[in-house]
């Protein structure tokens, strides 16, 4: 099962490299893991997802803790969140077939980025479903190239989704 | 989290705003933290620290090489429950603390080592001697960082003492940079350590600490279970008080011994693969079992899914990351076990419990460690019997890794915390010899005992060359089987007898001895031993004795990897030598 887990750490050299090695040398499946920036100059914040159950989860938030430079982990499985996945994709377009992806493009809330004479560079946000939805819907098209950030998420305050 | 390590000595008033290099400020630092004593081996880039070093008061030990100096600092922490200090120089030197520093992560010891590292500019270009010594060392230190700004200098040793020293004590390495040890910088009132991610629990959760209090009181057949965190967190008297009070028996890791005397009826002695058979048919049935600072090592539970498995568990540790680990946890208390002991104790209640204490004494007359008595050759067994009776049991032990480690563990009958130095979680080769300097140099007046295998004393048996310039009077009992008899004991009983690559040709112990200027003996009759052993025991000067024992001795009982606790070999062999 998929867990987000989300971890305040200092804003220190090597602190990314003894996160993934801990990861590697206990044998615990990242999926994904992003690490940005946060409000406070002082600490980045890192929002990783990962594959296992309920005692394995367990061990990742004692040991991720366990880290000196790793200030807070929390862990949002079971509580609401807001989950964003960004994507680039660039997609086979030939003029005969624009119209039909820019409605494809409209319904998924995407934005083109760049346009060549053969392609469109298309910029994709939401939960990682809509992602993989928007990647089945434009593989018949062509893929000529993908990048993804993973999944970045905060607890959700509205009841909803909005 | 703020907090500070206080000043232990006065030597800061004058430092106040002096303009000083770093290196001075390293070594300000380390005696303003009470350091006295260091082990280290100088290089190219330590030059400006060695330099500072020369007139500083502090006695300093050089290693014959730096996984000696390494082991050293952490049995001198583990025999004197200070930080051990080793420094070494950048690439080679940093690279050959690696043993050293993993064996004190696995047992928890409280290293901090400085290493030098090559000018700032030059990280990364595979300059001469450039190793990533921090890439290296960061999954075998509790912590480690580069300082790259002389300013951080001070605040990051000391930062380095307190992680070391507190919470789960580990190693810590401080890389240095040797343009960071010339520069110049003021130094001013201490400075504040700055950890947030950092958090010391020391008092345990009331609610959770009342729990364990009713499972005990409750409880028909409890077995207190403890680990080297009772020895790291100074709580013997605690448990003691605890044990008798409660009437609990108490079994210890290999680590853990020490903790609890095992002259006192209510000792178990060790469990695990190596364990009294009484220890583990004790785990086996006991229907609470109060884990204190241990962590439930593969060694210790045999098959996990089968260990103890009629028991409640309570597990009172500092790191939460130990518990449900390996084995689920019914009632954990996350702190210091003195703290957690010293609240449990108000409130719990004495029980007889006679039918699980005979049913236990059962088990100890049926199953005691026992070996050939009347066998012709000199039975390891029985050398460290010998130590034990002549020492009173009141020597501070050290060992390397193998058989003789666990006849150790099993025959010499410890009394006191710190007494048994050993290698047990990374089980390293060669802990010995050097552990045993690092030791008699944190305990001047103890007598020290190497108590060694042939093959763990030839991997770093040049720091007897140490031990001499030094004029310590270590004892080295060399169990000289000619064999790496671990391995070939699971060669004999697991691959047919095939004796692959475990016997190498050994040199004349005693003449390797002499040769490094200290006192060598061979012993080959039986009935010399307590001759020879009272003839070392008279030698003010290092002494290593090559006792020739029983080539073909197993360490029994044996529960074989991956089975159950109660699942023990060897017992059949125990019962007919008693
Ligand atoms: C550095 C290191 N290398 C290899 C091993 C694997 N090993 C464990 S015990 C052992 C044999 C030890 O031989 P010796 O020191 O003579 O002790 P004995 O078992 O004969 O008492 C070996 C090779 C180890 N523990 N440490
Ligand atoms: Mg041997």
């Amino acid at each position: 099962m998929k867990h987000i887990i989300n971890a305040l750490v200092e804003n220190k050299p090597g602190v990314l490299a003894h996160v993934a090695g801990m990861f590697a040398a206990r044998g615990f499946n990242i999926d994904s893991l992003v690490v940005g920036r946060t409000e406070d100059p002082r600490f980045s914040r890192m929002t990783i997802v990962v594959i296992g159950d309920d005692r394995v989860l367990e061990q990742v938030r004692k040991q991720l803790a366990k880290i000196i430079p790793v200030v807070k982990v929390q862990d949002f499985s079971g509580q609401p969140v807001v989950t964003r996945d960004l994507m680039l994709i660039t997609v086979a377009a030939p003029p005969e077939k624009r119209a039909e992806l820019f409605a494809i493009i409209e319904v998924f809330r995407g934005h083109v980025v760049d346009i060549g004479p053969k392609s469109l560079t298309i910029e994709v946000s939401g939960p990682e479903s809509k992602i993989e939805a928007f990647i089945d819907v434009c593989r018949p098209y062509g893929i000529k190239s993908l990048a993804r950030t993973g999944t970045i998420a905060v607890p959700r305050q509205a009841g909803a989704e909005l | 989290m703020n907090s500070r390590i206080t000043s232990q000595s006065g030597t800061r008033g004058q430092a106040q705003q002096e303009s000083l290099t770093g290196a001075e400020i390293v070594v300000r630092t380390l005696l303003d933290l009470g350091v006295d004593t260091m082990f280290g081996y100088c290089g190219g880039v330590v030059l400006p620290l060695f330099d500072k070093l020369f007139d500083a008061p502090i006695r300093f030990i050089v290693p014959r090489h730096e996984q000696g100096g390494c082991h050293m600092a952490d049995a001198y922490a583990r025999a004197s429950g200070k930080v051990g200090v080793v420094v070494a120089t950048s690439g080679p030197g940093a690279c050959n603390l690696v043993t050293g520093l993993a064996t004190a992560m696995m047992d928890s010891s409280q290293v901090v080592a400085l290493t030098g590292q090559v000018r700032t500019e030059l990280i990364g270009n595979d300059a001469f001697q450039e190793a990533d010594t921090t890439g290296i060392t960061r999954p075998i230190t509790k912590y480690n960082c580069l300082v790259k700004d002389v300013k951080d200098l001070e605040r990051t040793i000391r930062e380095a003492f307190y992680i070391a020293s507190t919470g789960r004590p580990g190693p810590v390495l401080v890389d240095l940079p040797v343009d960071v040890e010339v520069a110049r910088y003021h130094m001013g009132e201490p400075a504040t350590i700055d950890l947030p991610g950092y958090k010391v629990r020391t008092k345990g959760h009331s609610r959770q600490i009342a729990m364990a209090a009713q499972a005990i009181n409750q409880s028909e057949r409890p077995v207190l279970y403890v680990g080297g965190g009772v020895i790291t967190s100074n709580t013997s008297e605690q448990l003691r008080a605890l044990a008798r009070k409660a009437n609990i028996p108490v079994t210890m890791t290999l680590m853990g011994l020490g903790s609890f005397d095992q002259t006192d009826p209510l000792s178990l002695d060790m469990l695990g693969m190596h364990g009294a058979a009484y220890a583990n048919y004790a785990v086996q049935e006991c229907d609470l079992l109060i884990a204190v600072g241990a962590r439930f090592d593969d060694r210790v539970t045999g098959k996990v899914a089968t260990f103890a498995p009629h028991a409640k568990v309570i597990h009172i540790d500092i790191d939460p990351a130990s518990i449900s680990k390996s084995v689920r946890v019914d009632i954990p208390v996350v702190g210091d076990a003195r703290c957690i002991l010293e609240e449990l104790l108000e409130q719990v209640e004495h029980r007889p419990r006679t039918a699980w204490f005979e049913k236990i004494a059962q088990w100890k007359q049926r199953y005691p460690f026992a070996y050939d008595r009347n066998s012709p050759y000199i039975k390891p067994q029985y050398v460290i019997e010998e130590i034990w009776r002549q020492t009173r049991g009141q020597a501070i032990v050290t060992t390397g890794v193998g058989q003789h480690q666990m006849w150790t563990a099993q025959f010499y009958k410890f009394r006191h915390p710190r007494q048994l130095i050993t290698s047990g979680g990374l089980g390293t080769m060669g802990f010995g010899l050097p552990a045993a300097i690092g030791a008699q140099i944190a305990r001047p007046d103890a007598l020290v005992i190497d108590i060694d295998g042939d093959h763990s004393f030839n991997m770093t048996m040049t720091e007897l060359a140490t031990a001499v310039e030094h004029n310590l009077p270590i004892k080295v009992c060399i169990m000289n089987n000619g064999y790496m008899g671990m391995v070939r004991q699971w060669q004999e009983l697991f691959y047919g007898k095939r004796y692959s690559k475990s016997y190498l040709a050994n040199p004349d112990y005693a003449n390797v001895a002499r040769a490094l200027g200290a006192v060598g003996l061979t012993c080959e009759k039986k009935e010399e031993v307590p001759k020879v052993i009272e003839e070392m025991l008279r030698q003010e000067r290092p002494c290593v004795v090559d006792f020739k024992v029983d080539r073909h001795e197993n360490v029994w009982p044996m529960v074989p990897a991956g089975k159950s606790l109660n699942e023990m070999n060897g017992l059949d062999i125990l019962e007919r030598l008693i």
